[in-house]
């Protein structure tokens, strides 16, 4: 047992999906993803009594690239996450009715192929192939199956693809660098690399603009808000849940490792970069008027506290960051779902054209008040954890630094809130809102059981994860 | 040797085909022919031997580049049936110019001598002159050929003074002697003029920046089988011939040259690909592999790319980008082998034309050229901008007319050519132990 089959059994299900035809392609690719997820539970608690899951084999001889799958901890949550997200996004869609089914479930299966790889490879090429690979699915699903006018969404969604293409490209050619030091790609080697300073700061600066801009951090956001708005809703949340924390993982398992010294030498910069982004996005939250836009916003200053907690470089830091990444995830999920659950009742996600639905549907509201809440991070949801870890750990950086992204919690409220009081509650709404539907209430339950469960009980997780960060923290810390 | 000797066998043989009127087996004959020549082909690969005092050379070089011609001209043959289908009877004439063109591209990649390569380049350049005015009451054709001609000539000029300039210089038309009084340390000034015809010249023929102009109307102009002849396999055998000649004659002094390669590549980034090859010039020593690889990558994407452009644009009067508006609806198969082609070309993963580009960057910063990558990524990311409005009308246009019926040729080039390039892309050690 490894992950290769994990990964195998993922492209056959897609596989499968593309095959079975338009009727059934949402199912099977419901089976798919459940069972694939069940093998990873399976996996993983071969990983926690101590057996060996990773693989590793020679693939092509000249230029040296290995075929490594490393499971550590710190992947193996990755991996689950993204396999404990993708049939709940699946299964959420099952009331979308969408043409060509087949193609899009099996895009989706696919997608969530190329980020398991992504989280696992232990060479850099297989790394960036994986990293590539997981692009074009996300291209394909934003461009065919996406909402408002056409030309718009061209453009939002070609802007995006060419941003993050140009990125990593960048990202490709600091490989190639490493290379001329190893004279192979492996993580390993360049790990143990003695880069000069100067070196450093640009591979760094490359790394950097790779994952900026697909975390993303300001200022190479200005792709987010518009693919966020234009994609399906399946799209959203794959890039929202999932996607981005390609890039925060990445932070940490390679751009942190290779190049350590500028992160050590210009802490302070990039900690700032990451709190101007929350601000940022925070600020710019309060004024939208759409919801999912205002998601997008919210989302762009959560993953800025992420990254400037990965860029304390402390143990605190980088493991409040898994935590909160892997909070996000289910919430920003849940959330984005509950903006879809209004558009296929009001065709709208305008905030201002909602409102007085709580008296229509009390359990969509409770539901959808549980993920704001937890979106602003209340104790006793997964998400408190995860930030207050954050803050603790730049407050040991810079008092004033944690001050200012405290200020976030507190915009944060105001503006889920005030969306909150604005969509739901008031005068009841004129036109008719059913309750959710047995669909919705299964994938919400889940959303909301995992963020209380982890709230309450996050030790699983911590153990899981700690062992791995601490050994990166070694390397990170070689230098001296 | 025997390569050659066959392949022009085998363009007799399509013209005696004519005259006893079998123009109907002339296509499948020629590919069984061809593929039979393959394998004697790739027979020798471990047999290296020169023939008739040093003209002729038989390496692994020249025989697995003779491979990769022998391959092309297999699938732009197999797409000749439908696209003569108006001009079926010269058919044999359409067939056999493109044998002999072959014979040309093989006698490029195995010359060892200098005569034996401007015959070679010859044979090819006239080829794909008359393959340029072929659609003869055409006068877009008939200007597209003229010019080429004229272009072709004053190039083939050049590069024939070159050639004489090194002659005087060394006193030897052979390139194992040249390579070895190259070492010297004395050398006329002569002989380095002699090398920048030589490379003037060949940059013509491929139609790299700054000797472009001739190029779109040309391409344009030329029926589009042509111009998928001239783009795919013209370019690749002129680029390995360069490789090999500049490889051979500037051992010894290579890094005088470089200097005047890098500023050039910079310029360069204009017409991407044939640049992207020249980068391998830049670690010459090493670089044969990456440069068989990378022109296998390319011309195989390329291929794909052109029989979709022949099906799409069948019966049109030019190759505008909306003729492709709404394929993905109206034939899903030549799109998503057009789409992939495109990825390629654009160097996305798991696609050839990503470790090509990979390989190319890795060796060219192993060299010491970190300029030259940088300056390659950033053309790189502009070229995606170019493919990506292609996959766009793909995709997101509305189709103006109904589906036509798609000929077993189409689909079958298509799809092999791109998934040899995805076989390639999966396992680059198929083609890079070829030069082992």
């Amino acid at each position: 047992m490894n992950v290769l089959l994990l990964l195998i059994l993922i492209l056959v299900g897609a596989l499968a999906t593309f095959l079975s035809g338009d009727k059934l392609a949402s199912k099977v690719a419901l089976f798919f993803s459940v069972a694939i997820f069940g093998y990873a539970i399976l996996l993983l608690n071969q990983f926690n009594i101590g057996y060996d899951i990773s693989y590793l084999s020679p693939w092509i001889a000249n230029p040296k690239v290995f075929m490594i799958l490393e499971a550590d901890g710190l992947a193996m949550a990755m991996v689950v996450l993204t396999l404990a997200l993708t049939p709940i996004i699946i299964f959420s869609s099952f009331a979308n009715k969408f043409n060509n089914s087949k193609t899009i479930y099996a895009l989706i299966l696919f997608m969530s192929f190329a980020m398991c790889g992504t989280f696992l490879a232990g060479d850099g090429i297989l790394y960036y192939m994986f990293w590539e690979l997981s692009l074009i699915p996300i291209y394909f699903i934003a461009l065919i199956w996406g909402n408002g006018d056409a030309e718009e969404r061209k453009k939002a969604v070609v802007k995006f693809f060419i941003y993050t293409i140009a990125g990593s490209l960048f990202m490709l050619a600091a490989f190639a660098y490493l290379f001329t030091k190893t004279h192979n790609f492996l993580l390993v080697d360049f790990a143990m690399v003695n880069l000069t300073i100067n070196e450093q700061f640009w591979i760094f600066l490359a790394f950097f603009l790779a994952y900026a801009i697909k975390i993303p951090l300001i200022p190479f956001h200005s792709w987010q808000a518009n693919v966020y708005q234009k994609s399906p809703t399946v799209g959203t949340m794959l890039l929202s849940g999932i996607m981005l924390k390609m890039g925060l993982y990445s932070v940490l398992r390679w751009q942190l490792q290779i190049a350590p010294l500028t992160a050590k030498i210009h802490i302070y910069i990039f900690v700032a970069i990451g709190i101007a982004g929350t601000i940022y996005g925070s600020i710019v939250a309060l004024r939208q008027k759409d919801l999912k836009r205002l998601l997008a916003y919210s989302s762009l200053a959560h993953v800025g506290l992420i990254t400037a907690g990965a860029y304390t470089l402390t143990l605190d830091g980088i493991r409040g960051a898994v935590l909160q990444m892997i909070a996000h995830g289910f919430v920003i999920v849940g959330l984005f779902l509950a903006a879809e659950i209004i558009n296929r009742r009001y065709q709208t996600n305008t905030i201002n054209e909602l409102g007085g639905i709580r008296t229509h549907a009390p359990k969509f509201t409770s539901f959808f008040m549980i993920l704001v809440l937890a979106s602003v991070a209340l104790p006793p949801t997964f998400n408190f954890i995860g930030e207050f870890t954050l803050l603790y750990s730049i407050s040991q950086i810079n008092l004033w630094y944690a001050v200012l992204g405290g200020t976030t919690i507190i915009l944060g409220a105001y503006y889920m809130l005030k969306m909150f009081q604005t969509a739901m509650l008031g005068e009841t709404n004129k036109k008719e809102f059913s309750d959710i539907t047995l669909n919705e209430g299964i994938s919400l339950s889940i959303i909301v059981a995992v963020l209380l469960f982890f709230g309450l009980y996050p030790k699983p997780i911590i153990d899981l994860i700690t062992p791995s960060l601490e050994s990166l923290l070694v390397s990170i810390n070689r230098f001296g | 040797m025997n390569t050659l000797i066959a392949i022009i066998g085998l363009g007799v043989l399509c013209l005696l085909f004519e005259i006893m009127n079998f123009r109907k087996a002339i296509i499948p004959v020629t590919i069984l022919g061809l593929i039979g020549i393959l394998g004697l082909t790739l027979s020798e690969i471990n047999s290296p031997a020169t023939y008739h005092n040093n003209m002729i050379v038989v390496n692994k070089f020249s025989v697995a580049f003779s491979s990769l011609f022998i391959v092309l001209t297999i699938f732009l043959v197999a797409l000749s049936d439908n696209f003569y289908e108006k001009h079926q009877t010269k058919i044999s004439d359409y067939i056999a110019i493109k044998i002999f063109l072959l014979s040309g591209a093989v006698a490029m990649v195995s010359f060892g001598n200098l005569s034996m390569f401007f015959l070679g380049i010859e044979i090819l350049s006239i080829s794909l002159y008359v393959l340029a005015a072929s659609d003869r009451m055409n006068i877009k054709s008939n200007e597209a050929g003229l010019k080429y001609f004229l272009m072709g000539s004053f190039a083939s000029g050049i590069l024939l003074f070159g050639i004489c300039l090194i002659y005087g210089a060394m006193g030897t038309f052979d390139i194992a002697e040249i390579s070895e009084l190259s070492q010297s340390a004395e050398l006329p000034s002569w002989f380095f003029i002699g090398i920048v015809l030589l490379t003037i010249g060949m940059l013509f023929k491929i139609a790299a920046v700054p000797f472009h102009f001739w190029a779109p109307d040309v391409y344009q102009g030329a029926p589009a089988l042509t111009t998928a002849t001239m783009s795919t396999l013209a370019k690749v055998v002129a680029m390995a011939a360069l490789y090999k000649l500049l490889t051979a004659m500037t051992v010894g002094n290579i890094m005088a040259l470089k200097q005047t390669n890098v500023k050039r590549m910079l310029a360069f980034s204009g017409i991407s690909h044939a640049g992207f090859m020249l980068m391998a010039l830049l670690s010459a020593t090493t670089a044969a592999g990456s440069l068989l690889y990378y022109a296998t990558a390319y011309s195989l994407a390329g291929i794909a790319a052109f029989t979709v452009l022949l099906y799409v644009c069948k019966d049109k009067e030019n190759e505008e980008i909306s003729h492709f508006n709404g394929l993905g609806k109206t034939n899903p198969i030549l799109a998503a082998v057009l789409t992939a082609s495109l990825l390629s070309m654009a160097g996305i993963p798991v696609f050839a034309g990503f470790f090509a580009k990979l390989m190319l960057f890795t060796q060219t910063i192993q060299s010491g050229y970190l300029i030259v990558v940088i300056a390659a990524v950033i053309n790189s990311i502009i070229s995606i901008g170019y493919y990506f409005k292609l996959i766009l009308a793909i995709y997101t246009k509305d189709a103006a007319e109904e589906k036509q019926s798609t000929p077993f040729a189409f689909y079958a080039v298509a799809v092999l050519a791109i998934v040899m390039n995805l076989v390639i892309g999966l396992y680059p050690t198929l083609i890079m132990q070829l030069l082992g």
